[in-house]
């Protein structure tokens, strides 16, 4: 059994989510770039200049990109095979998530559903996560974060399709979402579907796309096709760069079902759509 | 699409020459406030209550902005979205409130009563919290500090980039702008 120490994860944690909300990934910067130029309208290309501008900037300073710092999400993969020494995975989730907040000057924007008060001093800076575990084979543990902000997540939907909706009733469903979002959520966007399991499970599946690699191709060729064909009709839609209007809505579209395969229950067709933000900070870590 | 730079507070005179889509570069003192602080702004002004700013001719921008590092002004500052505002801001403008700036559509209620009333709502670029943060100058919380990154702040601003959204006379760039480039 190998061991992995409490204080290495919780010092691994820390340093990728200041390092994640300050430096924008080099697959975003590269989306953003591609369209910068093919955006055809003017002031749109002028948000997506002062996009760019923002990231070098807020990497040159180490200053969070938005000031929506967001909820953490984390997806995490325990091997069977390994143990973490002084204290558990989850305690160091939320250590490592505090110290990240609170020493890299991240805001804390957790707060009570009903009082809407910020329990920063009796729960916790910026706690609690959102953490889903699996269990894979292996004595690794691997650590996807997200910073994820309340208006992309504000803008995102799930419905349980009939079955005989289909792919068409899948992609009116995305277009609407999208649509319904239009400048609210900080376009261009990468919009995370999740297709098939449960009502919730699909869910998961859309927020578990948004951290796939920006601009990568989805390894089922059904889906790939299916992803560009959205990406396309997606961007007919005119919203643009911060809803200024335009012809570059969405960087990507990414699909991702529950497998084996592409599952769901006979009775239903669930499917789930979760807008990313153009301020899209995600890492991994391998411990 | 004309371009122009105002100094708040704002004149009827200032708001009305602008249309949706012009370029502003705002100068002067703003104040912050999101949700929290906006519901209790509201309840003073239905109690006949003094406000902690005087609202004849201001600029309210929704931004939470997270905590400085030493010798910084302020941190990342970019704008909230505006919609969660809405149901309070009517009100606001009845009461003076000249400019308003965030991200995100507005209701009819509030187009409205930026028309009645003349006042413009602005959009900034959301996202770009660094770099809008170079513009503000000075920032200082004046009430409500118990609500953290929602507390009320006085910020002195210079040149601070915005967009016409909604003017006074009823246009709306985003409406505006995605019929230009939808493609049927």
């Amino acid at each position: 059994m190998r061991t992995v120490k409490y204080d290495d994860i919780v010092n691994a944690v820390k340093n990728m989510i200041i390092y994640s909300t300050t430096h924008l990934g080099e697959d975003m910067l590269q989306a953003l770039k591609e369209a910068y130029e093919k955006e055809q309208s003017e002031v749109s290309r002028a948000v997506l200049a002062q996009l760019l501008e923002n990231a070098e900037l807020a990497a040159k300073e180490t200053k969070p990109l938005c000031q929506d710092t967001g909820l953490a999400v984390y997806f995490v993969k325990v091997g069977e095979d390994v143990r973490v020494d002084g204290g558990s995975l989850k305690e160091a989730l939320y250590e490592g998530t505090q110290k990240g907040y609170k020493e890299g000057y991240l805001r804390a924007s957790t707060c009570d559903c009903f009082t809407r008060e910020n329990l920063k001093d009796k729960i916790g800076y910026n706690l609690p996560p959102v953490i889903y575990f699996d269990l894979v084979k292996g004595d690794r543990i691997e650590i996807e974060y997200a910073a994820k902000g309340g208006g992309s997540e504000n803008a995102s939907r799930a419905r349980v399709l009939a079955p005989a909706q289909g792919i068409q009733g899948i992609k009116e469903f995305v277009k609407q979402v999208v649509s319904d979002a239009g400048p609210n959520a900080c376009p261009p966007y990468t919009v995370g579907v999740g297709i098939g399991g449960t009502f919730d499970y699909a869910a998961v599946l859309s927020k578990h796309a948004l951290y796939r690699e920006v601009g990568s191709l989805n390894p089922d060729p059904d889906l790939a096709k299916l992803e560009q064909e959205l990406k396309d009709e997606l961007n007919k839609l005119g919203i643009g760069a911060m809803g200024m209007g335009g012809t570059q809505t969405v960087l990507a579209v990414h699909i991702e079902t529950f497998e084996p395969g592409r599952m769901c229950h006979i009775a239903s067709l669930p499917v789930a759509v979760n807008i990313q933000c153009h301020s899209a900070r995600h890492a991994h870590i391998t411990l | 699409m004309a371009e122009y730079r105002l100094t708040t507070p704002l004149s009827d005179e200032d708001v009305s020459k602008l249309k949706a889509g012009d370029i502003v570069y705002l100068s002067g003192t703003i104040y912050t406030a999101r949700d929290a602080a906006h519901k209790r702004l509201v309840d003073l002004i239905q109690k006949g209550e003094p406000l902690p700013f005087d609202l004849k001719g201001a600029v309210i921008y929704y931004v939470g902005p997270t905590p400085p590092k030493p010798g910084e002004v302020i941190g990342s500052a970019g704008p909230t979205t505006s919609y969660r505002m809405d149901s309070y801001a009517p009100i606001l403008i009845e009461h003076g409130l000249k400019g308003m700036i965030g991200k995100g559509r507005r209701n009819d209620a509030v187009k409205e009563a930026c028309k009645k009333h003349k006042a413009v709502y602005f959009g900034a670029v959301g996202g770009a919290g660094a770099l809008l943060a170079q513009r503000i100058k000075d920032a200082k919380v004046i009430a409500y500090e118990e609500l953290g990154p929602e507390a009320v702040r006085e910020l002195v601003v210079e040149d601070f980039p915005v967009v016409v959204v909604n003017d006074t006379f009823g246009n709306d760039l985003y409406e505006e702008g995605r019929k230009k480039w939808a493609q049927a």
